[in-house]
């Protein structure tokens, strides 16, 4: 089962980034992000100041580039849209290779390719570098609801098996020759999705009972505490993101 | 739809955060009972399962897939409150561990894929329960409906965000039109497989489906047709007639549509690239245009074969539906 493994998105290192505190990275990667999401689309500075930083943090927690771009497969879709953006927009016309296309739009695509690819590595590497069990405790720490992140634990915890349960089904329907082609012969689908959801929730129940008689009374208990931040850490930690501010309001007073 | 940082300005995404939190809040409050930290398990299996059916693949035509959104079928399968925490945290952790969706958006993805989908699909739900039959084709039909409408509603929630914090120069008339007519279709596919679902889970575990308390469930009696038909005509021409609205509403810039169809087609992407699930297309957009048309002059026709398939669909299998659900595992 799908116990005991680190998840597919971490990378196993030992680097200052990996030995961070969860609640810190997070603060970290947020203030990271949102810089860069009220980033301007013309400030391309910033942008690359912003990506040099992303890079040497991935260097210093020796995550490769590799997986970070394999990842950011997720927000191709997007660049594409930003990559439309320039002929759908409107305002003052501007020629690019004889074609014509919209000034405004053209900039306007560029910050949104910009921020979704920079904002994406950051929650990767911010993954990469944070098991989900210690990230999860962090947001607790950031005062996060506890049951989200307790339903979460269970989700991440369960998701592989549950995913794994659904793989099974569909190999056993693809062993009785299912292969839809159109809507209308969807429904072997939605009957096993019907038939996931009973047995996910029937394991829930079990696990739940299994809990139950090993004296769970409603809280985890801790086994690792995290230990008290020393300011020396915050300030590592939010040192990338110092970077990146300074390089924003330059930018901004010299524009 | 999940939604990379930066895609709306920040006014934009602080507002939807506060709206999300607020959401989020009350429907904590709201699922306490329900959600007793004794029940915490059971909730985060539930979200493994709506995860994992985000996943699941179904055809939608010649080949091409869609996957499911799922707002409506929690909400249908936990009730609107537990629904929503649960899809919150499936979004919530996809944007944090998978990089889906990007962690400064997470306001409007929440407030479109978990907010409104949950809520407005029980909406939905609970109209089309009070216009059908009390059986569980009725329920079934009406999860359906609840699916469907929960996928336009999604599409128009993120409309009108754009409508304030637009990040690009794209008028909101285009976004809006392209946004609900692509989402009107891809919204069937969502609608069959949610009322199919439903209808499984009722034939195994009726007892599971929250929306369908109340159900005399071992009679099942015979639909008189009439009726029914014409509930199902109703309901569907009430939604039909939003979506038509807005879709015809621009016809000479089909083709920029269809370029702007990328909001909505490019939604449907998601990170496992090594899981079994991963390799689904969806229809290009040359062909979502094509489909756009057909969606705002016929969108009544559509709506009406969703109930319609359901029905037969959902009646064909009740007599061996539970041996029928235990052979698919």
């Amino acid at each position: 089962m799908g116990a005991g493994h680190a998840h597919a998105l971490y990378v196993h290192e030992h680097s200052p980034v990996h030995a961070l505190p969860p609640h810190v990275k997070v603060v970290a990667t947020v203030a990271f992000v949102v810089t860069v999401a009220v980033t301007p689309a013309p400030a391309v500075a910033v942008f690359a100041v912003a990506a040099i930083v992303l890079a040497a943090v991935a260097r210093l927690a020796r995550v490769p580039f590799r997986f970070v771009a394999a990842r950011l497969v997720v927000v191709v879709p997007f660049l594409l849209v930003a990559s439309m953006v320039p002929f759908v927009a409107s305002g003052e016309r501007t020629e690019v290779l004889g074609v014509s296309v919209s000034a405004e739009g053209l900039a306007a695509g560029f910050g949104i390719a910009a921020r979704a690819t920079l904002g994406a590595s950051a929650s990767i590497l911010l993954a990469a570098t944070t098991e989900v069990p210690r990230l999860l405790r962090g947001l607790e720490r950031l005062r996060v609801p506890p049951v989200l992140t307790q339903i979460a634990t269970f989700m991440v915890r369960y998701l592989e098996v549950v995913a794994g349960e659904f793989g099974r089904m569909r190999t056993a329907m693809v062993a009785r020759g299912h292969d839809p082609r159109w809507l209308w012969q969807a429904r072997p689908v939605a009957a096993a999705t019907g038939a996931l959801f009973v047995r996910s929730y029937e394991r829930g129940e079990r696990v739940h009972a299994a809990m139950l008689a090993r004296g769970y009374a409603g809280t985890m208990p801790q086994l690792d505490e995290e230990p008290d931040v020393a300011p020396t850490t915050w300030l590592r930690a939010l040192a990338p993101d110092a970077i990146l501010v300074t390089a924003l309001l330059t930018w901004m007073v010299l524009a | 739809m999940h939604a990379p940082d930066g895609f709306l300005t920040v006014p934009a995404a602080v507002g939807t955060a506060l709206l999300s939190a607020g959401a989020v809040g009350a429907a904590l409050k709201q699922s306490r009972e329900q959600l007793g930290e004794q029940q915490v398990p059971l909730a985060g299996l539930t979200a493994a399962f709506v995860f994992a059916a985000q996943m699941v693949n179904f055809p939608v035509a010649a080949g091409t897939t869609g996957h499911l959104m799922g707002g409506a079928l929690a909400a249908v399968l936990l009730g609107p409150w537990v629904g929503l925490v649960v899809v919150s945290v499936v979004v919530i952790v996809q944007a944090l561990v998978f990089a889906d969706g990007g962690i400064s958006a997470l306001g409007y993805n929440l407030l479109n894929m978990a907010v409104v989908t949950s809520l407005g699909g029980w909406g939905v739900f609970r109209l089309g329960r009070r216009v059908l039959p009390r059986t569980r084709v009725g329920v079934a039909v009406a999860a359906g409906l609840a699916g469907f409408a929960s996928v336009v509603i999604s599409a128009m929630a993120f409309s009108l965000e754009w409508l304030v914090g637009a990040s690009v120069p794209v008028a909101f008339d285009r976004v809006f039109t392209a946004m609900v007519g692509v989402h009107g279709v891809i919204g069937i596919g969502e609608g069959v497989i949610t009322g199919l679902a439903v209808a499984a889970v009722l034939a195994s575990r009726p007892d599971l489906v929250t929306g369908a308390a109340g159900l005399e469930l071992p009679r099942v009696p015979r639909t008189r047709n009439r009726p029914f038909a014409i509930a199902v005509v109703v309901a569907s021409l009430l939604v039909a007639a939003v979506v038509a609205q807005f879709a015809v509403d621009d016809p000479d810039g089909l083709e920029r549509v269809a370029e702007d169809t990328g909001f909505a087609g490019s939604a449907q992407d998601h990170p496992l690239g090594n899981s079994i699930f991963a390799d689904y297309a969806t229809a290009g957009v040359a062909d979502e245009a094509t489909s756009l048309a057909i969606a705002g002059i016929s969108g009544t026709l559509l709506t009406l074969a969703v109930g319609g398939g359901l029905f037969s669909a959902v009646r064909r299998r009740r007599p061996s539906a539970r041996s029928h659900t235990q052979s698919v595992g």
